[in-house]
């Protein structure tokens, strides 16, 4: 009879020891969440009095102590639309190749092992190259296409890697169909495959939206500008931007305390812009998949 | 006409695919360039000379000890490899203790030749002035042709750009500083990391997984700067107070705000490892009697090993490369650091903090790109090093 009762005492021993560990992690997941809420919730609280319609259409007063972020929300736009300029062509035919005309040979692999790595380099050796090479070698000097160029090369891994997986996607089959049926090739990507994988693809350019908006080490050296008294009117030109604002407004301002309230208020935008994002994709995504179901 | 068409778009698209393999290229060719003049830029100040006495059998001073003499902290030419005789720092502004202002001349015409006598009445003098005030006949040895050796980069103690008479290039106390704090960092986040991704992937509902995944995805969206600036305004305050420090600002600050944005790539890597163990096997596990939790640590961990590996050594490269968060919290003071609990600097925030005031060409110029080379080299071990360890797992 022995034995049994062992087995018993070790069986409870085993579900404590389960109940222990899982309220461990359940408990560790939540203070994750909990760790969200806390920054969200500090930066929301204290920069949501410091939004105003002035605050977002204005342009700093003061040494940075009074008035508003115009220019660098204009900046930030500008940046975002100059690396996508770039990035979404470039990354989006680069997905193509590499799934639908190259997927499984060396070149494939090579490639991808290549934007693995690119996407691996730290955002502030970017910031080293484009300085190097779109700056300096170039010529373009401190200007919106230099960073703009920066930031597209940044975003690109992220581009090609959501394009090659949204085209993995699609079964086979719809491939073979239009071949079947006379199309070429190109006709196929066109007219076949691309418009499923869109709406993949453009959750994934969102994202890339984000990120880019809230990149500070690439623009350090190549575009971004502490303080502009006029908004920029060609390529050529400085801006302020966002992210750069909040650091510097932050770390290295006139009055490091009385811009504290436009720091905060900076901060809120740049959240709120992620924010933006992130809902946008979630809701793009629930949408198309239902709608693929009910297809 | 058509297959012509098929083909230029091929074409295109091949163009577009390669070009991140150009980039990486490009990257290596211009860091690499850039920071190639750093060995041969001078040890001290450019346009200056140092200039000895004859007698003095020290021929060669290299960058770390010249900066030492010249702070007072070697005082004997013994200690540099010369012979018992104590060091005379005398700088171009020192030269009025030896000679009145007449003595100089009124446009200081008379100071190549008062600097070359003074040079060889004195056995233990240092001079350093600027080469337009050495005489031809400067009766002294001159040491103008260094350069700057690789051991004063890969194994320099001090990085202090701006010394005079030698700036410090030094790896090493920016190198540790980025190592101690990024380990602190994954320290700290990989118990998390896998704690959570163990719970999303085998425990939580799918309720509760379709609640907390946007919410890490949020978590990876937060722009480093904001992190940097939640890192200053709340947890920089809170560990100066906590542990009674003269400054917050600390390598502990540093690898607290990289612990939690290194969580979501942790997170999320581990978590689509353990989702690829196979059904079959985690049955199996709990058919023989197997609690979940037993399953989980017996069965699911370490076949998902590889996985776990990768994620801990991708959230390290995030640590290490990353930039404005660390300046904003960590203080920036670049020296080696003993305890976490003091102020550091990492290789990329000297890049972030420093490139702007170097001009181009510059030692420091230079120096700085040499940072960026060894930053991509680092971050390319860490991606060759993943893809070695997801292919072992294949094979």
């Amino acid at each position: 009879m022995t034995p049994i009762i062992n087995t018993n005492n070790s069986d409870r021993k085993k579900r404590w020891s389960q109940a222990i560990a899982f309220t461990i992690f359940k408990l560790m997941s939540y203070s994750v969440v909990a760790i969200l809420i806390l920054i969200l919730g500090f930066i929301v609280s204290k920069g949501i009095g410091v939004i105003s319609w002035d605050f977002l259409t204005k342009a700093p007063e003061e040494g940075m102590t009074k008035g508003g972020i115009f220019p660098a929300i204009v900046g930030t736009l500008y940046l975002v639309l100059g690396s996508s300029l770039f990035s979404f062509p470039v990354g989006i035919m680069s997905g193509i190749y590499m799934n639908e005309y190259a997927a499984g040979s060396k070149i494939a692999t090579f490639i991808r092992i290549m934007t693995n790595n690119l996407s691996g380099v730290p955002s502030v050796v970017f910031g080293l190259f484009g300085m190097a090479l779109f700056v300096n070698t170039m010529g373009f000097g401190d200007s919106i296409l230099a960073g703009s160029l920066t930031l597209g090369l940044l975003s690109l891994p992220l581009v090609i890697r959501t394009t090659e997986e949204s085209l993995k996607a699609i079964d086979f089959s719809y491939r073979e169909g239009s071949l079947a049926l006379g199309a070429t090739k190109l006709q196929t990507i066109r007219k076949v495959i691309l418009p499923m994988a869109l709406p993949n693809i453009i959750t994934g350019l969102i994202l890339s939206i984000g990120r880019v908006s809230g990149e500070t080490a690439p623009i350090l050296f190549t575009v971004a500008a502490y303080f502009l008294p006029k908004l920029p009117t060609g390529i050529f030109d400085q801006v302020m931007a966002l992210p750069y604002h909040l650091y510097v407004i932050t770390t290295s301002g006139t009055d490091i305390e009385a811009s504290r309230g436009i720091a905060y208020g900076t901060a809120l935008v740049l959240i709120f812009i992620v924010l933006l994002v992130n809902i946008l994709a979630n809701v793009l995504r629930n949408y198309f998949s239902k709608k693929v179901k009910t297809n | 006409m058509k297959r012509f068409l098929e083909k230029l778009v091929e074409g295109a698209l091949l163009l577009s695919g390669s070009i991140t393999s150009i980039t990486i290229l490009l990257i290596v060719i211009f860091l690499f360039k850039e920071a190639s003049g750093l060995f041969n830029s001078p040890v001290i100040e450019e346009g200056y000379v140092l200039g000895l006495n004859k007698a003095n059998p020290v021929k060669d001073l290299n960058s770390y000890q010249i900066k030492q003499i010249f702070d007072g902290e070697i005082t004997n030419w013994d200690e540099v490899g010369g012979k018992e005789e104590p060091i005379e720092v005398v700088r171009l502004s020192d030269l009025t203790k030896y000679y009145t202002e007449e003595e100089l001349g009124a446009s200081f015409e008379n100071i190549p030749s008062k600097a070359s006598e003074l040079t060889s009445k004195h056995a233990g003098i240092i001079l350093f002035l600027p080469k337009e005030y050495i005489a031809k006949n400067f009766n002294g040895t001159l040491l103008n042709h260094e350069t700057l050796r690789p051991g004063d980069f890969f194994g320099g103690k001090e990085w202090y750009p701006t010394a005079s008479p030698s700036a410090q290039y030094g790896l090493l106390p920016l190198l540790l500083g980025t190592i101690w704090v990024s380990l602190g960092a994954i320290l700290l986040s990989l118990p998390f990391g896998i704690a959570v991704a163990v719970y999303l992937a085998e425990i939580a509902s799918m309720r509760v997984r379709n609640f907390l995944k946007p919410l890490i995805e949020l978590l990876a969206g937060i722009p480093s700067v904001v992190y940097g600036f939640f890192g200053l305004v709340v947890i920089v305050p809170f560990l100066q107070e906590s542990f009674k420090l003269p400054v917050g600002e600390t390598a502990l600050a540093g690898s607290i705000v990289l612990a939690i944005m290194a969580l979501p790539t942790i997170i999320t890597v581990a978590e689509d490892a353990m989702r690829t163990v196979p059904r079959a096997t985690k049955e199996a596990s709990l058919a023989l009697g197997a609690t979940q939790w037993q399953t989980i640590y017996r069965v699911i961990i370490p076949y998902a090993k590889s996985g776990i590996t990768s994620a801990a050594v991708l959230g390290i490269g995030r640590a290490i490369g990353e930039t404005m968060a660390v300046l904003m919290v960590t203080g920036n003071a670049a020296v080696i650091p003993h305890t976490l609990l003091e102020p550091v600097r990492t290789i990329p925030a000297t890049i972030a903090a420093e490139l702007g005031e170097a001009s181009a060409g510059s030692g420091h110029y230079q120096a700085l790109f040499a940072l960026g080379c060894i930053l991509f080299l680092i971050t390319m071990v860490i991606s060759i090093s993943i893809e070695f360890i997801s292919k072992k797992k294949y094979n």
